[in-house]
């Protein structure tokens, strides 16, 4: 267990530097940008110049991502040209509104996903079995945005019953819960296609192993076969695939979060790219990496917890 | 209780749905068996066996159906039960035995769990009853430390632990009826004599039916009191096991016979006579008539193929059944057994494979998760020959490093320790990739599995082209030609050049695979369990071809086998190993004479011979295999020889006791050995 | 089965049996698609957006970008303009048949170019193992948890958006997949008997590799490259959506929704044409993969 944290730690470490590293090096590929970001079109090269003397940018790459990383270190994650505040207040704010975005999205996925996948594949080429392939096949080939705008032509522009927007502010005259309904609707449903899918075809593959064929024979109730035989097997490799799906929720629904207009991470990080706002940038896709390990880390961890045989 | 038979099968027929129709797998099938009998069913891969064992507890697959006759169990009729009294019956009263047992128990499910299942479900035992049943179940199959048991998983115990708690988990419930299919097919030879002696061990006690299906002879005749052969979906003989082996009336029970080798014969003098053709595949239109006319040799269309051929007893044998329309005119048979005179050895040349003090250590990749492993000592201090045109067997169960001495000869892997030479060449340290193209051609391998000998993607005349490009230079516009000529020498004919390996048998994969080999014209042959995975009749026809090559090129065969009547047919010399030691080695009259290394007594006992007058002196092996990571200091068999005389077992290596070329490496020494043994493999005369 | 032939009726195959032969195994892969209704619906889908868009420049009624200022009073669907025109008056059919032609270029090139790549990788880390193993696995794994919409906006937000540089993008990201899927399989393969026999006749580790291992991975790999395809068409839609798609005034599907669905309340029609044309061709690739699985799995 100790060498698995330790080996796992490293890991992480090491993506961390790398992957900063990359990004660092990405963004400093022009360093005059910033300085004209900040004076404007229409100051002169020289002006340009100056300003990027004094910030300090005409140094060395290696040393200003050692500089770079002295003010993690200390908490500081530097100022977003964009928001026009400190790096770690945008940052928190738009991370804790993904945050429950993805945790009510979470807790609506794992459950419909396990169990129509689970009762999809533990009798293949049924009719329910037909019925959840194909509306999950297809639930998973509309692109995001379209779910939101077929599901706001319906509910927004028909039916009336939702706003049309989510950006949490309170004068709009929806409650927060009215305005999450939808992005979390399209998050729900574009992402249990995908997950359905996988958990569909391993409980199919797991349904044609022998010992359930052993399970069955033995006399015992179709229930109990599903339960206590077949669901921990097929759910070996859907789970690291769940784990995964966290990261998608937290930076991978920038597309929803833009069609509902919620201030959220991803959206974020578009604008901070859109903007060349480097610092957030930075700070925004060190989360987006430090999620991705950890999330792997997990799913190995509850691979290992499930599975006897890697465990001993 | 009825009076009739337990189970009662009558005119089954059984199809299968496939994308081009429906075949029709079983025609009519029709036996019966009595409350605590066991019949054996017998037939090569593909004929149904299987299936017929399925569809009794009616477990056929999406595509499979019952399409007519009647399965009547203690009276009632199984083919249109429902589902509540399926699954009353399934487990309860009939239990059923399976061939893997790893893959047949649910890794994630201590085998506690499992076992306790059964109870739990269909007597409504609470689950301290069960586990108490559990327990006495485990110490039933023997099996050490039934507590520890319990709380493992199925990856944590060896193949024959493992079959034990599935048959433990079988009649656990009291079943009225086994149904064991292929239960020893993949386990070693010792430990499959250890499982069917438990088997006969626990008849006596539960006074079960037993429905006993493998493709062994030799198995079925240690358990089964009938037997009934099947061939593509009939019976075709069925009988006293006594009867059927020693006067089979049935032609293909007779071809079967002939083709398998006993421990008694060899290949001077009682040839293995293979059945012609092959098994067809189910057909979606069977023609009219007896299914095996088309290989049979006795076959007179008139008679054979006109009508159904119904099964009818045999004069003055009312518990024997055979469905041949000729089966009284037929002569009489009778055993093959001979011995010939093996050609003078040959003088003291240079042996054409010679190996010393071969050692292989496995250094295992660092698990990250986990400690360092031990390292795996395939084989360790080993020498062998093979002189120029003889056949060196070596035979051995899993683990005993046979195969890793196939992959250092051939060059696969590399060699820790010793010499390995080829035609006076030193070889051991070179890998493949380090050897001359002359070296190359000069050893050739024919692997084991026919379905991944060949490259499912490529066409069998694309291979050996290849093969003659690579290793003769042959220029592409003979190719054809030299394609040609190979499958000529392994009987296929040219036409097979363009097809894909998916369409050939597992008899016509391997002859292409040995045309392959022959590409080089190779001078050593090595062989790597060449025919375990083929059909018995295929099998019989390979070893004939890979000596007839031998003979014609004047080839040196070393031929890797845990067969042992195979063996004991077709070596010149044999090497018995254990655990990466040579245990015993010589030419074959010798070593399958006694004196016996322990281990090879207790291998020649445990072999099963379709012979029921051997009387064979049973010798099981207790105790446990040692992993490949723990090999013992002294020698290797002493946590298991049941002839082990003392701590010098533990401590000591054993020395090579020298008869001539015949030595065994043991501590009893060699007279004392013959004074102990008694002779096995011959066919005893039993007076009746 | 093995009927004995003359053995001179054996040629060298001239070009004209091998043509015939390639003939006959094509036209029974295509008798096999039918056997699949997702597979057959896929087909056909993709097939006719293909149609559509090589087409497009003579069966559009209008070009793309212009604007009838005169249809701006009446933007719904009309007999003029069969699917209405956008905020700018624009044919809405038109920009759609005009907008499958990227779509339907960047995707597969995306997909091939993941697949060549990826198929290396897989091969080299499964065939050589050990160092080169754990590095390609460990970068795969590093790529792949990382929410690709990210990458994607730092990566174009700062190197631009044309055409090769979304295919780049898209090849970087989605060969790791490939990789991982090819990797598993040669892993699996190389430990197959015909590769021991290939090694013992000497062939090269690329001949190996390239010839006798993956070949048999193909089943799963063109499954895969089907969903991949699918996905790409959703990507490139979301990136025209986010803004940072091919740049305009060039209709992309994304693009449109994204100038239209702030109307939405208004003039609905705008948004979801384009939506339903991109999700229809994203049905079409699923549905192919969905059906050739089913058909492998039946083998």
């Amino acid at each position: 267990m100790k060498r698995f944290a330790v080996k796992h730690l490293l890991f992480l470490l090491l993506t961390l530097f790398a992957v900063s590293f990359l990004v660092f090096t990405l963004n400093e590929f022009s360093p005059g940008a910033v300085a004209r970001k900040i004076l404007g079109a229409y100051a002169t090269q020289e002006q340009v110049d100056l300003l990027t003397k004094q910030m300090g940018l005409d140094r060395p790459v290696l040393v200003r991502y050692v500089d770079y990383l002295g003010a993690l270190a200390s908490g500081d994650l530097g100022y977003s040209t964009r928001f026009k505040a400190p790096v770690k207040d945008v940052l928190f704010k738009h991370l804790a509104n993904t945050a429950l975005l993805a945790a009510i999205a979470f807790a609506c996925i794992v459950p419909l996903s396990t169990v129509l996948g689970v009762v999809a594949g533990m009798r293949e080429a049924s009719r329910l079995d037909r019925a959840v392939l194909m509306c999950s096949t297809v639930i998973a080939s509309i692109p995001e945005f379209a779910l939101g705008v077929f599901l706001a032509s319906v509910f927004v522009v028909w039916l009336g019953w939702l706003p049309g927007t989510a950006t949490l502010l309170a004068g709009g005259g929806w409650s927060v819960a009215a305005q999450l309904v939808l992005p979390v609707a399209v998050i729900v449903l574009f992402d249990s296609g995908y997950v359905v899918s996988m958990v569909r075809a391993s409980m199919v593959e797991v349904m044609q192993r022998p010992y359930i064929r052993t399970a069955i024979l033995k006399g015992l109730p179709f229930r109990s076969v599903i339960l206590r035989h077949a669901l921990r097997n097929a759910m070996l490799t859907p789970v690291t695939v769940i784990m995964l799906q966290i990261n998608y929720l937290v930076a991978g629904v920038v597309v929803v979060e833009t069609v509902f207009a919620y201030p959220g991470f991803g959206r974020m990080i578009l604008e901070a790219a859109l903007f060349k706002d480097i610092a957030l940038i930075e700070a925004g896709a060190l989360v987006a990496v430090f999620l991705a390990v950890v999330t792997n880390i997990l799913g190995d961890l509850a691979y290992m917890l499930l599975d006897p045989r890697i465990r001993a | 209780m009825t009076d009739g038979p337990l189970l009662d099968v009558r005119d089954l027929r059984i199809a299968y749905t496939t994308r081009a129709g429906e075949a029709v797998v079983v025609p009519g099938a029709s036996f019966q068996l009595r409350a605590g009998e066991a019949l054996g069913l017998v037939g090569e891969s593909g004929c149904g066996k299987s299936t017929v064992a399925l569809s009794i507890v009616r477990y056929l697959g999406r595509a499979g159906r019952i399409v007519g006759g009647s399965i009547r169990f203690e009276g009632r009729e199984l083919t249109t039960l429902d589902e509540a009294g399926l699954r009353a019956i399934r487990g309860r009263r009939i239990a059923m035995v399976y061939q893997d047992p790893m893959a047949s128990l649910n890794p994630v499910m201590t085998v506690g769990r499992q076992l306790m299942e059964a109870p739990m479900t269909h007597d409504g035992a609470s689950a301290t009853a069960a586990r108490a049943r559990a327990l006495a179940m485990l110490a039933e199959v023997k099996l050490a430390d039934p507590e520890a048991v319990m709380e493992r998983y199925p990856h944590q115990l060896s193949g024959g632990q493992q079959q034990r708690i599935v048959i433990a988990m079988a009649l656990i419930t009291g079943p009225a009826l086994l149904i064991m299919d292929e239960p020893t097919t993949g386990l070693d030879v010792t430990v499959e004599a250890a499982v069917l002696d438990l088997v006969r061990e626990l008849r006596s006690r539960h006074h079960g039916a037993i429905l006993f299906i493998s493709h062994n002879l030799g198995s079925v005749v240690r358990v089964c009191d009938r037997v009934a052969v099947m061939y593509r979906g009939e019976l075709v003989e069925e009988g006293p096991v006594r009867r059927i082996f020693t006067d089979p009336r049935h032609p293909y029970t007779r071809g079967l016979l002939d083709c398998l080798p006993t421990l008694g014969s060899d290949k001077h003098g009682a040839p293995l006579v293979p059945i012609p053709g092959q098994v067809e595949s189910a057909a979606l239109a069977r023609a009219p008539g007896c299914g095996f006319a088309g290989r049979c040799a006795h076959v007179e269309p008139a008679r054979c193929t006109s009508r159904p051929i119904p099964s009818a007893l045999v004069r003055g044998e009312p518990e024997h059944r055979v469905a041949c329309a000729r089966a009284d005119e037929l002569p009489p048979w009778s055993r093959r057994t001979g011995r010939g005179v093996a050609h003078a050895a040959g003088g003291p040349e240079a042996p054409m494979v010679a190996v010393h003090h071969l050692t292989k250590i496995y250094e295992p990749r660092r698990r990250l998760l986990r400690g360092p492993r031990a390292p795996v000592r395939a084989v360790s201090d080993v020498d062998l020959t093979a002189a120029r045109g003889r056949t060196l067997a070596i035979v051995g169960e899993s683990g005993c490093g046979k195969s890793t001495i196939a992959k250092v000869l051939s060059g696969l892997v590399v060699a820790t320790a010793g010499a390995v030479l080829l035609d006076g060449v030193e070889v051991g340290a070179l890998a493949i990739d380090a050897r001359s193209p002359a070296l190359k051609r000069t050893l050739q391998m024919v692997f084991q599995n026919p379905d991944s000998t060949l490259n499912p993607s490529h066409t069998v005349g694309y291979a050996i082209g290849r093969a003659l490009r690579r290793l003769q230079g042959q220029a592409p516009d003979d190719l054809a030609g030299g394609v040609a000529r190979l499958l000529e020498v392994v009987k296929l004919s040219p036409a097979m050049a363009a097809r894909m390996p998916r369409h050939l048998s597992g008899g016509e994969k391997q002859r292409a695979a040995i045309a392959r080999a022959l590409a080089g014209n190779p001078a050593i042959i090595v062989a790597d369990e060449p025919v375990s995975a083929l059909d018995v009749s295929v099998q019989a026809a390979i070893v004939n071809l890979l000596t007839e090559i031998q003979a014609a090129r004047g080839a040196t065969l070393v031929f890797i086998s845990h067969d042992l009547a195979v063996v004991r047919y077709l070596a010149d010399t044999v090497a018995v190993m254990y655990l990466g030691t040579v245990a015993e080695v010589g030419p074959v009259e010798r070593v399958f004479a006694p004196p016996y290394h322990p281990y090879t007594e207790a291998l020649l006992s445990a072999v099963p011979v379709p012979d029921p007058d051997r009387a064979v002196a049973r010798i099981v092996l207790e105790g446990r295999v040692p992993g490949a990571g723990e090999i013992p200091r002294g020698c290797p068999f002493a946590t298991r020889c049941p002839r082990r005389v003392g701590p010098v077992c533990d401590e000591t290596p054993p020395p090579v006791q020298r008869f001539g070329d015949h030595h065994i490496a043991c501590h009893i020494p060699g007279d004392e050995l013959c004074r102990l043994q008694t002779a096995l493999g011959e066919p005893r005369a039993t007076g009746r | 089965m093995s009927t004995p032939i003359a053995a001179g009726t054996l040629s060298a195959s001239p070009p004209a049996a091998a043509r015939a032969r390639l003939l006959r195994r094509w036209r029974r892969r295509v008798a096999l698609l039918g056997e699949s209704t997702p597979a057959t619906v896929g087909v056909v889908i993709i097939l006719t957006w293909t149609v559509l868009a090589v087409l497009a420049p003579l069966i559009a009624p209008y070009p793309p970008n212009a604007n009838d200022m005169a249809a701006l009073a009446h933007t719904t669907p009309s007999r003029a303009h069969w699917l209405g025109t956008d905020h700018l008056g624009r044919d809405i059919l038109s920009r759609i048949l005009w907008g499958a032609r990227p779509v339907l270029v960047i995707a597969p090139l995306a997909v091939l170019g993941a697949a060549a790549l990826g198929a290396l990788l897989g091969l080299a880390a499964g065939y050589y193992g050990r160092w080169i193993d754990l590095a390609v696995t460990r970068v795969c794994d590093i790529v792949l948890s990382f929410p690709v919409i990210i990458l994607y906006m730092i990566i174009l937000a700062h190197f631009g958006s044309s055409a090769w540089n979304i295919i780049g993008v898209l090849t970087l990201t989605k060969a790791p997949i490939i990789a991982r899927i090819v990797r598993g399989m040669t892993l699996d393969l190389r430990e197959r008997e015909y590769v021991a026999a290939a090694k013992m006749r000497g062939e090269s580790a690329l001949y190996i590799m390239l010839v006798e291992i993956l070949p048999n991975a193909r089943g799963p790999l063109v499954v895969d490259m089907c969903l991949r395809t699918g996905y790409n068409v959703i990507i490139i839609g979301a990136l025209g959506f986010l803004g940072i798609g091919l740049p305009p005034p060039d209709p992309d599907w994304g693009g449109m929704v994204k100038d239209t669905y702030g109307m939405m309340v208004v003039w609905p029609h705008m948004a979801l044409f384009p939506c339903a044309a991109i999700s229809s061709l994203v049905v079409g690739f699923n549905l192919l993969a969905v059906g050739l699985r089913e058909l492998g799995l039946r083998d």
